[in-house]
């Protein structure tokens, strides 16, 4: 039988149950669906990943305190005691490629505003560190060099901590209390969003001066990271291995030994990133690829039940001189046919879904034309694979017995 | 007059045309658990061009079973059948694919039409299966309902035509890729004895116009005498073989004449 008549045939076929085609088809557009939606979730976290770094600045570099496992997926700074405020200063004074520095240190903290607390992270850093992030302030101002000097009680709070102490008013030139200390808002930094890369709120934050930090808020003189500008892009694989030698000859560390301190570039980080996203993204197309499956053994069942409910016409067929490829055909295009179509409607499902989670929840999902095509290929493979016994069955019968059957 | 007068003894005749079917020695037998039920036990006979037979017996003496080995559906424990000269253990399965699409027509005691198909589209099924284009296979299956006096409820589906005109349908369906051997296993089984006759005189129409070779299983003494030879299967074994002499034959379409008709 030709092409064209058998699929006209598997239509028919198709039309004529069509509560337990759609049914079976469900399957497969749910699966589909799923697919295309969870790696148009991967892939647009992928995406907000790479934008965040590139926004970073190219040429930004982050040294941390502790040891860090090499290829490892460890982002944070490590808790060891070992940068110093003197090692922020070597690195800007010894460094030709280092553009601009910034010492920094941390603390979980409570913030009290009149009725209002908040728990949040508190930042010491130095003027330089608003630069080097290229974090400006949407209101008021960041502090300078003569507030980190006489280790003034300023504060420029994040977005996230100003909607919770604030609401509608105007931070600017109120008082906050950090552990009890006052400190008078002099600025608002702009909304950064979620940090793609660790995944945390990086508005929910309080930057002092460094200096404040260490001798008013916690008395602790180590340092936990510097950032660091390279002058150039260019220039920050030489800024890294400066650093890098600096750091180890200020902290004598010998030949052999392991640094006490790590220092990451750009690519670093957008590699770890990006490979997080990537098991991201793998994770979920394997958990929606489970529903594809399922959604295969659907249409393999539903062939099995019509290859047996209609024994009798493929024994007709066999009798007048259907070959055993003619019946192998006419079952594995209705598969076919089922995976095809399911899988169309299945990717305009997919594509509606993650207009949804990107509205709802605010994600960012990219759907991708290669996730299309090769969910529209794997569909069909579906369709085959999952038919291919059916239609085989179909196309062993014996003609006698196949008509006897009642 | 109906009957044909014949002046050449039918043996002669066979020879002369030579054989469409030949069978030798044929033996079919079934496993059953541990033992064998014998369907066939030795059959040899030869069928000429243009003969119309009828094969008859006791329910479970093998005619289905030989009936489905001449149409290639089955084949032989042993022994031999010769199709126009080939033994047809020769033959591939896809070889047997095509002679039953092109050499053999076969119609079955139950119709077997598909359901939710009509007439036309039940009839075009095998010429769908030999790959003509469409419009050839519908002129050929409007002919072939034609021929069995169908043609105007060629768009009607099997669940509206009564079990005659279903059968008439199978006929169709059996001619529609012009074979020169008509198989029909108890084409009357399921029919009232007026709509019997009248597939009766389908049948004696296609042999004597067409030239087409009919073998037919009936248990019915008076349908097998329409056929002009009469085999007689006995437990597996052809117990006689005899040619109605040509004034003994009965023509359908007299003796539809003298029977009351059903649809008034
Ligand atoms: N598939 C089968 N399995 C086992 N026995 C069978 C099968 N088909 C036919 N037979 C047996 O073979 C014998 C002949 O059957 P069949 O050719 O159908 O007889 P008929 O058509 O003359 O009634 C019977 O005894 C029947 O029970
Ligand atoms: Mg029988």
């Amino acid at each position: 039988m030709d092409f064209l008549s058998t699929m006209r045939l598997a239509l028919r076929a198709l039309a004529r149950n069509k509560m337990r085609s759609g049914l079976t088809m469900l399957g497969i557009i749910i699966g589909v669906g799923a697919v295309i939606a969870m790696v148009g979730i991967g892939q647009g976290a992928d995406r907000q990943i790479q934008d965040q770094i590139a926004a970073l600045g190219s040429n930004m570099l982050f040294v941390g305190s502790g040891s860090v496992n090499r290829g490892g997926m460890r982002m944070g700074s490590g808790a060891t005691k070992t940068l110093v405020q003197d090692d922020a200063a070597a690195i800007l004074r010894e460094c030709p490629q280092v553009a601009a520095g910034s010492a920094g240190t941390v603390t979980g903290a409570q913030v009290v505003h009149e009725n209002d607390n908040w728990n949040t992270q508190v930042y010491g850093v130095e003027p330089a560190y608003f630069d080097i992030r290229n974090w400006p302030p949407s209101m008021g101002v960041t502090f300078d060099q003569s507030e980190v000097d006489r280790a003034a009680n300023v504060a420029v709070i994040g977005e996230t901590v100003r909607k919770n102490l604030f609401a509608a008013a105007s931070p600017l030139g109120e008082t906050i209390r950090i552990k009890n200390l006052p400190f008078t808002v002099i600025g608002v930094l702009s909304a950064k969003g979620t940090s793609a890369a660790q995944g945390n709120d990086q508005d929910d934050a309080i930057f002092i001066p460094v200096s404040t930090h260490q001798k008013k808020l916690t008395g602790d003189t180590w340092l936990r990271f510097i950032n660091v500008s390279a002058v150039s892009q260019a220039a920050s694989v030489g800024a890294q291995g400066c650093i890098t030698a600096l750091l180890r000859d200020r902290h004598r560390i010998r030949a052999g030994q392991d640094d006490d301190f790590f220092v990451r570039n750009l690519k670093d980080m957008a590699d770890s990133a990006a490979q997080a996203s990537r098991i991201m993204t793998i994770l979920l197309a394997s958990i929606a690829s489970v529903s594809l499956l399922v959604g295969g053994i659907g249409i393999m069942n539903i062939m099995l039940v019509s290859v047996t409910e209609r024994t009798r016409e493929i024994g007709i067929r066999i009798a007048i001189g259907a070959t055993e490829q003619d019946v192998q055909r006419q079952f594995l295009i209705e598969a076919f046919v089922l995976s095809v179509i399911g899988g169309g409607i299945g990717i305009l499902f997919g594509i509606a879904s993650s207009w949804v989670i990107s509205a709802q929840f605010k994600w960012p999902v990219l759907i991708s034309p290669m996730s299309i095509v090769v969910a529209a290929l794997f569909s069909m493979a579906i369709g085959i694979f999952f038919g291919f016994y059916p239609a085989r069955k179909a196309s062993r019968l014996d003609p006698i017995e196949a008509l006897r059957y009642e | 007059m109906t009957t044909v007068p014949r002046s050449v003894p039918e043996t002669v005749a066979a020879k002369a045309s030579g054989a469409v079917i030949r069978v030798q020695d044929l033996h079919k037998y079934y496993v059953m658990g541990d033992n064998r039920v014998h369907a066939l036990r030795g059959v040899t006979l030869e069928i000429a061009r243009g003969e119309f037979v009828a094969v008859m017996g006791a329910s479970g003496s093998g005619k289905s079973t030989f009936m489905n080995i001449l149409g290639c559906l089955d084949k032989p424990t042993s022994g031999h059948y010769y199709l126009e000269g080939t033994d047809v253990a020769r033959f591939t399965k896809g070889d047997l694919a095509k002679i039953r699409n092109q050499r053999i027509g076969f119609v079955f005691q139950g119709f077997n039409l598909l359901a939710r198909t009509t007439a036309l589209e039940n009839t075009e099924l095998p010429a769908l299966y030999s790959r003509l284009p469409r419009e050839e296979r519908h002129k050929r299956a409007m002919e072939a309902l034609n021929m069995v006096g169908l043609a105007d409820r060629h768009d009607h589906y099997p669940s509206q035509l009564s079990g005659g005109q279903q059968q008439r349908v199978a006929i169709a369906r059996g001619l529609v890729n012009q074979p020169s051997i008509l198989l029909a296993d108890e084409p009357t089984g399921n029919l009232d004895s007026r709509t019997s006759v009248e597939i009766m005189e389908i049948f004696q129409d296609l042999n004597k116009n067409n030239g087409l070779t009919i073998i037919m299983v009936t248990h019915e003494m008076d349908i097998a005498q329409f056929a002009r030879r009469q085999i007689v299967f006995r437990d597996g074994t052809v117990r006689s073989d005899r040619y109605t002499p040509p004034n003994d034959c009965v023509d359908a379409a007299y003796v539809l004449k003298s029977m009351p008709t059903l649809e008034d």
